[in-house]
């Protein structure tokens, strides 16, 4: 048990600052009381032998010079148990569900230490999600980061909870669970996240942390790191396959802001702290697989871009950080294609290892380039369509643009519980690749093309077929 | 008269984050420090009245005011001697098995890992006898390193000489001596360098020279030398990562150090799991054999990352004074400016554009001068090629480290998200690219390829320049509109994209083409050209000659190894169909 103090000079936004201090550790874990009797708790961010600044998690409304202020000699840390499974807690990490407390078997620093990269094994175990346009074009593996950005209005929470729900590496039954972390979200949101946990059984094996629009946004800043803590935990020590969703990384950049701007920081792009990249960084490098250990955690954070724009600082730091990305189109949302996913911009740097021969099948990363140039055609003539009109095409062009447009409606387009394995996926595509012209597939080798090319199948069939009544 | 600074103690003041502040402590500046009762590793970057600032390389949670900081008075320095091949290292030396073996799958704080395995034997052959007069930078004696690099050329430090006076001959450690000179100064198989001052050399030499990578696009169109700058930025998702491994993989440098700077872990495995698995396409030897990773990647302590890149060239330039080529690569420049950023902040400094400090354009082009290709002290030449990846925020080239990357390096390959989104890789823009190495290495590849190099390479740059115009007019009208030359041109063009630039890292044979095999593609498309458009004058059709039936198979050769044969094949069937028997 710390002293106590009542030193505090300052409050500035969500920080307090106090003097006259014994030495305090640098990321200590403070309580802070307030006359009527009620908690806060904070952390400390710079210390020196004759002040300490603290951010409240809580926030500080309230506080005043009088609130007394305690620091624990503890650094920040989750009560770790089994028994998580199935609990919904805060943002901070207390049960909230009306449940007993967890009794933990660990606690754990909640700030994890990075993984060495010499003991991390490279993912290449395919997950399917069963949604077209992630399987074939985007393909997601074991312990990769994929983010997917979206835009308000956009139905990026119904393609999580399909992906939470779908979500399986074939052939083979271990253990899976969900960490569940929102921050800043709506109730409507989260509460629609909790229904369908409930419906499907799957609230079970999640564990959910919740920080609701109203909940404090300081407390935002720990959500997340309390979430992978648990995450870890789970992975490392009982072997489960975690699938770690953070919802909405946004607003959990913009608390970085607000503590940033309350301390009077030198601002980087758009007012947001210069060390946004290494805050980030901290929080998503902790996905992955450790060699010699079982579990693994795959981490799908979800993020809206301000104003629909990919350049904005929290995507585009968050894309040179993770394995790629997921985008949304506001466009595609409009036409009615769900998951409205915009594959040209998207991207899985960790899908040429986890798919092809004995993962998902041969012809997947010639068709995927196929099906990309293919696509990317299409949507390029569309632009001139829009200036001579369809009947000045030749008829090469026109079957491109059909090609895109039965790529958005029919590949792209599928049902939020529609659960799409991974050859109906590859079939569907090459059913759509047999619009073009055969000359046209330069990118698949002959072999794959007369193995897959609809006319080819239909040809064998009919050979097996002529085969079959000539020996009857 | 200079300070004793090391071994001076001093108490902690101040902690944020990274930055500590120290009092009462004698330090100079880039004194490196053990801070705190941990003894965690930190780098006097400011001097404030009584106030010391150190950066501190390991995550300083858990400090508090008051312990003690001990100063060792040296500056940051990295071990330079044989064990270093095939070794990956953290920002500031470590290396990560050692790191893993003291404390785990994650990495702890506090540990002390020398930079060179204390324990190996290297059996020493002396180059020089008793009584030589030797001076810094000379090579007494070499060492088997590994298969790759058989001569690991053990060096005087720089800044000694003497006359011999004792030499042996056998298997020692790094720490055993091996000679002695007549001052009584004792030389053992390693030497320390302080990362931040450039090892000297006796004169810089002219690039004439290519470092040949086996990619198309960079050895035809836009070639580094040996010695050269290039940097390549570009926005995420456009294939930054795939050419510098590809850079990694095949440069025909004798040493690569790749700098995995603040970059994604998953990415590190990658290059450690895939690099001892390749062959060198020379010697076909394992590639680890001749390289030395660093990896500090993002989540790791950003004042490592900030030194990783110094720790890495000041071993590429080690290398490079044995008289080797070394081609060093640094994935990402950005983050290290970032961490230039993130560490002057804390220190409140004036921040220049974009909160980066005002010193970023010099301290990028003090690193990009460590370049060069030089007459090293010992007689021998040899050079390093550094290429910085550069990662723009949003893609866009006039965010500062792009802006003052691009007025020093001479090479500027511009990777472009469009062509990424097309799946045309590498994704490099040939419109927006340049290498100012072009004409000074052009009489070397007349010489060592062929006499028409330079005139193919500029008809092809023309063709796709032209290309880029006539662009603009089929937007408007579309292809068929055009005049029939002009849509043979396209056609011409299409092809130099889709068979030449177009080239698949991850195909077995396409990964690296060999420069004959370079000329010979782009020779090939270039007597198609010809023929089609001798074929026009001659009344054929334009669709009969732009669909001449077999361009699929030229288009395929690029595929095989033994390429000739099928490329003949090819040439004679379009040949025929064009012109007739």
């Amino acid at each position: 048990m710390g002293k106590e103090y009542k030193t505090i000079t300052d409050i500035a936004g969500p920080l307090v600052f106090l003097e006259k201090t014994e030495p305090v550790a640098y990321g200590e874990l403070v309580t802070i009381t307030l006359p009527d009797g009620t908690t806060r708790r904070g952390q400390v961010l710079d210390t020196a032998k004759d002040f300490v600044v603290v951010q409240v998690f809580e926030g500080t409304r309230g506080l005043d010079k009088s609130c007394s202020v305690r620091f624990t000699g503890d650094v920040v840390k989750l009560n770790c148990s089994k028994d998580m499974l199935g609990r919904i807690l805060s943002g901070s990490g207390d049960p909230i569900d009306g449940g007993p407390k967890i009794v933990p078997e660990e606690r754990r620093e909640i700030i994890g230490a990075a993984i060495n990269p010499y003991a991390r094994q490279y993912p290449r175990e395919f997950i399917q999600t069963g949604i077209s346009a992630i399987d074939g074009m985007n393909t997601l593996v074991r312990g990769q980061k994929l983010p997917i950005f979206s835009g308000s209005g956009l139905p990026h929470n119904d393609i999580a909870l399909q992906i939470a729900r779908q979500a399986k590496v074939r052939g083979t039954e271990e253990e899976f669970a969900i960490v569940f972390a929102a921050m800043g979200i709506t109730y409507e949101e989260a509460h629609q996240f909790m229904k369908e946990f409930e419906r499907t059984g799957a609230l079970e094996r999640a564990v959910v942390f919740l920080n609701l629009a109203s909940d404090p946004a300081i407390e935002r800043l720990i959500t997340p790191r309390m979430a992978l803590t648990a995450a870890e935990f789970l992975a490392y020590e009982y072997d489960y396959h975690i699938l770690v969703i953070l919802t909405d990384m946004t607003n959990y950049c913009e608390a970085l802001r607000e503590i940033s701007a309350a301390r009077e920081e030198v601002p980087g792009r758009r007012g947001y702290p210069g060390y946004m990249y290494t805050d980030l960084a901290t929080i998503y490098e902790r996905a992955g697989r450790i060699r010699g250990r079982k579990g693994t955690i795959t981490q799908m954070p979800i993020l809206t871009m301000p104003g629909d724009d990919i350049t904005h600082p929290i995507p585009d730091l968050t894309g040179y950080i993770t394995e790629g990305q997921i985008v949304l189109s506001r466009e595609l949302h409009a036409k009615g294609i769900y998951p409205p996913i915009d594959v040209l911009p998207s991207l899985s740097r960790l899908m040429k290892e986890g798919i092809g021969k004995g993962m998902t099948r041969e012809d997947h990363k010639e068709w995927n380039d196929q099906m990309y140039a293919a696509y990317a055609e299409g949507v390029d003539l569309r632009g001139l369509v829009a200036i001579v009109g369809e009947e000045a095409l030749s008829e090469r062009d026109r079957r491109y643009l059909k090609f895109a447009d039965e790529f958005e409606r029919r590949f792209v387009n599928q049902g939020k519980y529609e659960d799409r394995d991974i050859e109906y996926t590859l079939d569907l595509g090459w059913e759509l690749l047999a619009i073009l012209p055969e000359e046209e597939l330069t990118k698949i080798r002959r072999e794959y093309i007369e193995k897959y090319h609809p006319k080819y199948r239909k040809k064998k069939a009919e050979g097996e077929a002529e085969k079959a009544e000539a020996a009857a | 008269m200079e300070v004793k600074t090391a071994g001076s103690v001093g108490e902690i003041y101040r902690i944020s984050g990274p930055l500590v502040v120290a009092e009462g402590l004698k330090a100079k500046m880039y004194d490196v420090c053990k801070v705190g009762e941990d003894g965690l590793m930190g780098e006097v970057v400011g001097i404030r009245g009584d106030k010391i600032l150190i950066q501190v390389y390991e995550d300083t949670s858990g400090i508090r005011p008051g312990e003690k900081v001990v100063n060792t008075g040296m500056p940051l320095s990295v071990e330079l001697g044989p064990g270093m091949l095939g070794t990956i290292y953290d920002g500031i030396q470590r290396p990560l098995p050692a790191l893993k073996e003291a404390s785990g799958d994650f990495i702890g704080r506090g540990i002390e890992a020398p930079g060179l395995d204390r324990k190996k034997k290297w059996a020493f052959k002396p180059t020089v006898k008793k009584g030589d007069k030797v001076k810094g930078g000379d090579i007494i004696g070499v060492v088997k390193e590994t298969e790759l690099i058989a001569e690991h050329r053990i060096l005087v430090p720089p800044n000694v000489s003497g006359t011999i006076t004792e030499i042996y001959e056998g298997d020692f450690t790094v720490e055993d001596t091996i000679a002695v000179l007549d001052n009584g100064m004792e030389l053992k198989l390693y030497h320390k360098w302080p990362v931040r001052i450039p090892r000297p050399y006796v004169e810089k030499l002219p690039p004439e020279i290519p470092l040949i990578t086996g990619q198309r696009i960079l050895d035809t169109f836009f070639p580094v030398a040996k010695g050269g700058t290039a940097a390549i930025p570009g926005p995420f998702g456009s294939g930054k990562t795939v050419t510098q491994h590809q850079l990694a993989k095949w440069a025909d440098a004798q040493i690569i150090v790749y700098i995995g700077c603040g970059e994604r872990g998953n990415e590190m495995t990658e290059v450690l799991e895939e690099f001892p698995e390749l062959k060198d396409p020379r010697t076909g030897r394992p590639l680890m054999e001749r390289t030395i990773l660093i990896a500090n990647t993002s989540n790791m302590p950003v004042a490592a990352r900030e030194a990783s890149v110094y720790t890495g060239i000041t071993i590429a330039e080690y290398f490079r004074d044995m008289g080797y080529d070394v081609a060093i690569q640094a994935d990402s420049t950005s983050r290290w400016a970032e961490a230039m950023r993130e560490i002057s902040g804390r220190l409140e400094e004036m921040p220049g554009e974009e909160g980066y400090p005002a010193y970023l354009a010099s301290r990028l082009a003090e690193f990009y001068e460590r370049a060069g290709r030089v007459k090293t002290l010992s007689g021998h030449i040899g050079s390093v090629t550094v290429v910085g990846a550069v990662s723009p925020p949003g893609g866009d080239f006039s965010e500062p480290v792009t802006q003052n990357t691009l007025r020093i390096v001479k090479v500027f390959w511009a990777l472009d998200a469009k062509l990424a989104a097309r799946r045309h890789f590498p994704a490099i823009n040939w419109l927006q690219s340049y290498s100012l190495y072009a004409d000074v290495l052009r009489p070397w590849f007349e010489k060592n390829v062929a006499p028409d190099w330079g005139e193919l390479r500029n008809w092809a740059m023309e063709v796709l320049q032209e290309e880029a115009n006539l662009q603009e007019i089929v937007q408007l009208v579309g292809s068929d509109a055009l005049p029939d030359a002009q849509r043979i041109l396209l056609e011409v063009a299409r092809m130099i994209r889709e068979i030449f630039l177009i080239q698949y890292a991850y195909d077995p044979v396409d990964t690296y083409c060999p420069l004959e095999k370079q000329y010979d593609m782009l020779k090939g498309i270039k007597m198609i050209n010809d023929w089609m458009f001798k074929a026009l004058e001659m009344g054929k059709t334009v669709e009969e000659i732009i669909n001449v039936p077999g361009k699929e198979k030229f288009a395929r050769a690029k595929f095989e190894e033994n390429y000739k044969p099928i490329m003949e094949e090819a040439l004679e069937e379009i040949r025929k169909n064009l012109l007739g028997e």
